[in-house]
């Protein structure tokens, strides 16, 4: 078994989760889609979720993602506590600290890669100059400097996911979420992107994969399983024995 | 989020669906361009007849059975139907009594049933003369002149002469290469020997004033029946210091001619210039009021039109609600966004509105020859209840939008 990371300096917790909870009502039955997760994620790991759908991994990403607060439990982002925040706050964080990396790359179709990456920048509240100048810096960083103006039909799956990609960079977040985002591509590009992670993940940024597939997972540093709501194991490295149940 | 952006935003959403924006917008185009093209035309016309138009010759007052707005009430006009006419010998009995009180006293009398065609020769006029029976004073009390020949006399009324004044376009019509005084003509039926030709005086609210067949009032009766018909009565005064005082006295002559009580109101209708302002801006008051209720109408049907449409949009785009709120979009963010598309498509189709209703309006103004206006205030109103309708009618699909959750949004296919 190897462990990469064992190497690497520990940085300040990002996220903190402590037994947390998530009950949906669904007509008449509660689903307790989470049932305590406790999970710490520093700055500069990269890290996989995985588990079989139903596991409670879409809740867990939506949760980490401040997209949702939980039942019970407490969550801080950067030592604040998001449980609490109200939906003007959590739009801030997200905003602000989450880069989301989608598995259909959610682009807005009518928007050039450059208004695309501009987005959060305008949400931001950034001024048009530093804006355009912030968003054409990004899409070049991920290899699309000659691609800004081209619409996302007139790029490749590939192309799409680096817009996506310079998107969830651009505000300089503290972390990114990525869910599947190979899911939608064949292997040799779906490697290409994993190669940008990678190289974000090299140059200082923290990354949570959220994924079923042991050959995407095993790119993350430390891999987290969930099933039935608990984490079943929460390891440095892949362990892909762990992983074969899942899987098949 | 800064105002020009959100603009911006709108207007690049709104550009991917060009037809369909166009279409919402239209709805809002007809309703602004109704009222305000009513409202300009009303205003022009209002604005010539305040300022200059005089619907009667100066220091002239008229006594009539009818009231000029007869679009009063039905109890109302019940009153003026049992109300007796005018007679010539009451008419004759008031020239007797203000003989001498007035510089001009002019009776006339139209026949407005008769299909007035006048034939010289076998070229005939269309069947749209107008024939007066009235006496010299016609020309004055009508703002009328005359273009040559001569005009009635007492003495064609005494005698009742078998002459007529005829206006311009029987002239033009019959004699368009001789001279038509001292000519025949046959007019309904009857014969007359033509004395005089009225000056041309154009159109006035679209209608020709050259259609004219003047002829002694007496004469008039003898053809064309005296039974049914009242008489006008237009007198006036010697000078504006003299009008008050011709008036009141002009009042207890017309009293004493229709052998009317002290305790009686008077039964016949004062026509002054003032009062013929007064009863167009009534009249001008319900159309008003009409286009503006009608406007309305169209506008709340046209705002329910943009409701949809945005609900529609709300749908189609909840995975971009969902990506714009992952990003970072707060609630507020989406609300306004969708409230501005709505107020955008509004605006576009009020802005629209108001030129083609300026242009509209002062075209029908042109052509009834009185000056084209702006309407500044109707402008205005109409963009300040474009708003209106796109905050009123595009508040409830931009909060559905705002308050979509962003999990479900972004799952949303």
């Amino acid at each position: 078994m190897e462990i990469r990371n064992s190497d690497r300096p520990r940085g300040p917790v990002v996220i903190d989760i402590e037994n947390i909870t998530k009950d949906y009502i669904m007509g008449e039955e509660v689903v307790r889609a989470l049932r305590g997760v406790t999970l710490q994620i520093r700055r500069n790991e990269y890290i996989a979720i995985m588990g079989p759908s139903g596991s409670g991994k879409s809740t867990l990403m939506n949760m980490l993602g401040c997209l949702d607060t939980p039942t019970s439990g407490r969550y801080e982002f950067n030592g604040k506590n998001v449980a609490e925040m109200d939906d003007d706050e959590l739009a801030a964080v997200r905003n602000r600290e989450i880069g989301f990396v989608f598995q259909t790359f959610n682009l807005l179709p009518r928007s050039t890669s450059l208004r695309n990456v501009e987005l959060p920048l305008i949400y931001a509240g950034i001024d048009p100059e530093r804006r355009e100048a912030r968003a054409a810096q990004v899409l070049a960083d991920v290899g699309l400097g000659d691609r800004i103006h081209h619409k996302p039909n007139e790029l490749s799956g590939g192309q799409r996911q680096r817009v996506a990609i310079a998107r969830a960079l651009v505000n300089g977040p503290s972390i990114i979420l990525a869910d599947e985002p190979t899911g939608n591509l064949d292997s040799k590009t779906g490697e290409e992107i994993m190669e940008l992670l990678e190289n974000l993940y090299q140059s200082g940024n923290t990354i949570i994969l959220v994924t079923h597939e042991r050959d995407i997972a095993a790119h993350a540093r430390r891999t987290v399983h969930l099933r039935d709501g608990l984490i079943e194991s929460d390891h440095a490295g892949f362990v892909p024995e762990l992983d074969l149940p899942v899987a098949g | 989020m800064r105002f020009a952006e959100i603009i911006k935003m709108a207007a690049a959403s709104l550009g991917t669906n060009k037809l369909r924006s166009a279409l919402t917008m239209l709805g809002i185009t007809i309703g602004v361009f109704s009222v305000i093209s009513v409202m300009t035309a009303i205003g022009a016309l209002q604005y010539s007849i305040e300022n200059g138009i005089s619907f009667l010759g100066s220091n002239i007052f008229q006594f009539a059975k009818y009231p000029a707005n007869m679009s009063a009430s039905g109890d109302v006009q019940e009153k003026f139907r049992n109300r007796h006419s005018i007679t010539y010998k009451q008419a004759l009995h008031y020239y007797r009594l203000m003989e001498g009180e007035a510089r001009e006293i002019c009776l006339k009398s139209f026949g407005y049933e008769v299909k007035g065609q006048a034939v010289y020769n076998g070229v005939k006029t269309t069947p749209s003369l107008l024939i007066a029976g009235t006496n010299k004073s016609f020309l004055t009390a009508n703002a009328h002149t005359l273009g040559y020949g001569r005009n009635l006399t007492d003495e064609d009324v005494e005698l009742s002469r078998r002459v007529i004044v005829v206006g311009k376009i029987v002239e033009k019509r019959l004699f368009p290469h001789e001279t038509p005084i001292g000519k025949v003509i046959r007019v309904s039926g009857h014969t007359y020997t033509i004395v005089g030709v009225l000056a041309e005086k154009g159109t006035a609210f679209g209608q020709s004033q050259d259609d004219l067949v003047l002829m002694p009032i007496t004469r008039f009766f003898e053809d064309y029946g005296e039974a049914k018909r009242t008489v006008n009565i237009a007198t006036q005064a010697f000078s504006q210091d003299t009008y008050n005082r011709t008036f009141d006295r002009a009042i207890g002559a017309m009293r004493i001619a229709r052998s009317l009580r002290p305790d009686q109101p008077n039964d016949f209708e004062i026509y002054s210039n003032d009062s013929l302002k007064s009863a167009f801006t009534n009249v001008a008051g319900y159309v008003r009021v009409g286009a503006f209720v009608i406007s309305l109408i169209a506008l709340v049907a046209a705002g329910i039109g943009i409701m949809n449409i945005m609900l529609v949009s709300v749908t189609e785009r909840t995975k971009e609600i969902g990506v714009r709120k992952s990003i970072g979009a707060r609630s507020r963010d989406i609300l306004r966004q969708f409230l501005t598309e709505a107020v955008f498509i509004s605006e576009a189709g009020g802005v629209l509105g108001i030129i083609l209703g300026i242009i509209a309006g002062d075209l029908l103004a042109a052509w009834l020859k009185v000056d084209v206006i702006f309407p500044y205030g109707w402008a205005i109103a109409g963009l300040l209840v474009c708003s209106a309708i796109g905050i009123g009618f595009g508040l409830y699909p931009a909060y559905r939008a705002a308050n979509l959750d962003p999990i479900e949004a972004l799952r949303y296919e």
